[in-house]
């Protein structure tokens, strides 16, 4: 019996969808359904019953609400888009910047890797969670900071001050002070991605570079810099996307408790869209300003 | 008399034909002194939390306020770490957290490593659009398919098919066993990009033998394939294992009432302290930083016992092709 061929193309087609099937059903059952039952509920008002749930018609109430009679919707997803800047900046050039520590080669690499890699480990859902609302723990903390700091946050704030800075670049900077530690735990997978586009650097780039008689600081400039650009944009579009859908993160918080509050699924729902609709417009703009920044090798 | 003379050359400071100081060695002395100095002093940020945690968590009451105790205890006691062992209920919980976190991450390893393989090598119609809708499900705000997901689970009715009412899955594995089945739980859109990227950076050399020697296309998967990329599987099973084993949002919407670990850390202190819990923060802080503890732990073993993949996948793989 002679056996059933494939063309090429047809091979690709049947075997592709093969493998991808699980992803295929997995998105329709559980992502493209419930965004079109979501659209749905924002439209509408949800009763629970005995047996199911009715819904009614009600038009964009649910967006008027959110937007108009909440009292703090609009403000705290202003206020979260600010500190998502603010964070990312801070994420990116701390990673990109470990990451080239992280490269060299020196005694006790390994040690510091695993040390860098560990807020992968240790900084999600619960624990991460119970520190936000551990209150001794941060009573403590100031009073380590206070004891034991090299610069007093404080000290520093007065020093900054006498030097006539503007206000705002002040708070910006003692925000980031006060924000190390956040940063340097969510940066664990971003340093990952980095790591890996370094390393996939060719040597032979800078040794040409040297035999040119480059330093290293134009090698940086010129060579590591082009090479891990493309990276550069994927971590900023995660860390977006990370801090977007954290549950730390104080908006989701938000629409978790109007959903429980009485408030009903409809309105959050809504919430949620008009959440999602923020997110997808500051990619958007993202990905347009830095692509046009990054160097694609090939 | 002969001239003193001095000058630098190739970065070194040469007295009468002497080589004095070598700015270059110095230069580098001086980078590497700050090198590690930077990064110990990150791994400080890093650590710190976790030696604050470990030494307050075998505090007693009067350690706390006394001022000349900082991080070693004058009186150490189990006492917290047997409160948080009992009420925690932590060997049901354990093993509980800990067939919901492996079977949750083994079937996502497993589907989104097949996902990401049909993504790297097959240029079937519809490549770039499927991928596309793989970073979509990435980007959504769990928020905002929660509310429906736990109304389809509430009334589980397999979409419609069975009449009215359907089976109640909530309080029970299967919301999270069903997406994670078909590469579609939390985050997976990630893990499905990795795999991608570890694929399409491998070389290709290795199926096409297989495929000459007459192997299809499953076997040289599972003969050649994954064999060849288990640093990245290390990797994402980590992950997924990290993220099922800590979750709390999903577990807490979907599994109120189960006994697994993050919940019971969740109502420790109200059940340890009973109806005093919000007037002693200090107890319950204390209980519940030998709680976490006990989450952590085993993850800390886990990662000790896998950081090698993790590190070197990296050099291995390169993540990002």
């Amino acid at each position: 019996m002679r056996r059933f061929r494939l063309t090429l193309r047809q091979r690709d087609n049947l075997y592709g969808y093969i493998f991808i099937l699980p992803f295929v059903i997995g998105f329709t059952l559980f992502v493209l359904a419930p965004v079109i039952q979501s659209i749905i509920l924002s439209v509408t008002e949800v009763t629970i019953t005995a047996t199911g749930f009715d819904t009614t018609y009600i038009g964009f109430e649910n967006y008027y609400f959110a937007l108009r009679v909440h009292t703090d919707f609009l403000r705290q997803l202003v206020e979260v888009m600010g500190i998502m800047l603010l964070n990312v900046f801070w994420i990116i050039v701390f990673s990109f910047f470990a990451a080239l520590l992280l490269n060299q080669r020196f005694p006790g690499r390994l040690v510091f890797r695993i040390i860098f890699f560990l807020p992968v480990v240790m900084a999600s859902g619960i624990i991460l969670q119970l520190e936000i609302q551990d209150y001794m723990m941060a009573i403590i903390g100031e009073q380590v900071v206070e004891n034991y700091a090299i610069i007093d946050p404080q000290v520093m704030a007065a020093f900054l001050m006498r030097m006539q800075m503007p206000e705002q670049l002040m708070e910006y900077i003692s925000m980031a002070v006060d924000g190390i530690a956040t940063i340097v735990n969510s940066s664990g997978i971003q340093i990952l991605i980095f790591l890996a586009g370094l390393q996939s650097i060719s040597p032979s780039l800078y040794e040409a570079s040297q035999v040119e008689g480059a330093t290293g600081w134009e090698n940086f400039w010129m060579i590591t810099l082009p090479m891990v650009s493309p990276l550069i944009l994927t971590n900023i579009i995660y860390t977006i996307i990370d801090f977007f859908i954290s549950t730390s993160n104080s908006l989701i918080q938000l629409i978790r408790d109007t959903t429980s509050q009485g408030a009903g699924f409809g309105v959050s729902a809504a919430m949620s869209w008009i959440y999602f609709g923020a997110i997808c417009l500051v990619l958007v703009i993202v990905y347009l300003i830095f692509n046009r920044l990054v160097f694609y090798h090939d | 008399m002969a001239k003193a003379t001095a000058y630098i050359s190739y970065g070194k400071l040469i007295v009468n034909g002497k080589s004095v100081l070598n700015f270059r060695r110095i230069g580098s002395v001086i980078g590497a002194v700050l090198r590690y100095l930077i990064l110990i002093g990150i791994s400080y940020v890093i650590l710190y939390p976790l030696i604050v945690k470990l030494s307050s968590s075998v505090m007693t009451r009067s350690d706390i306020w006394d001022p000349s105790v900082l991080i070693i205890p004058k009186y150490p006691s189990l006492n917290n770490y047997k409160l948080a062992f009992r009420f925690m209920e932590y060997p049901l919980a354990f093993w509980n957290s800990f067939k919901l976190a492996f079977s949750v991450s083994s079937l996502q390893l497993i589907s989104c490593t097949l996902v990401g393989y049909g993504f790297a090598r097959y240029r079937f119609f519809g490549n770039g659009f499927w991928f596309s809708l793989v970073i979509f499900s990435l980007v959504i705000p769990p928020e905002l398919i929660l509310i429906p997901l736990y109304l389809n689970f509430r009334f589980f009715d397999f979409f419609g098919i069975l009449p009215d009412g359907g089976f109640n899955l909530l309080g029970s594995a299967w919301p999270f066993i069903l997406p994670a089945i078909t590469a579609s739980g939390f985050r997976n859109g990630l893990y499905i990009y990795i795999m991608r990227q570890i694929f399409r950076g491998a070389p290709k050399e290795l199926e096409e033998a297989a495929y000459v020697d007459g192997a299809g296309p499953f076997r040289t998967f599972f003969r050649v394939v994954l064999p060849g990329s288990i640093h990245g599987l290390v990797v994402v099973f980590l992950f997924s294992f990290v993220w099922m084993w800590n979750d709390y949002s999903l577990t807490s919407f979907y599994w109120p009432k189960g006994k697994l670990l993050p919940i019971m850390l969740s109502s420790l202190t109200r059940n340890v302290l009973g109806d005093q819990y919000l007037h002693a923060p200090v107890e319950g802080s204390l209980v519940n930083n030998a709680g976490s503890f006990l989450i952590i732990l085993p993850l800390l073993l886990l990662y000790a016992f896998l950081q090698r993949y993790f590190v070197e996948s990296i050099e291995r793989t390169g993540l990002v092709g």
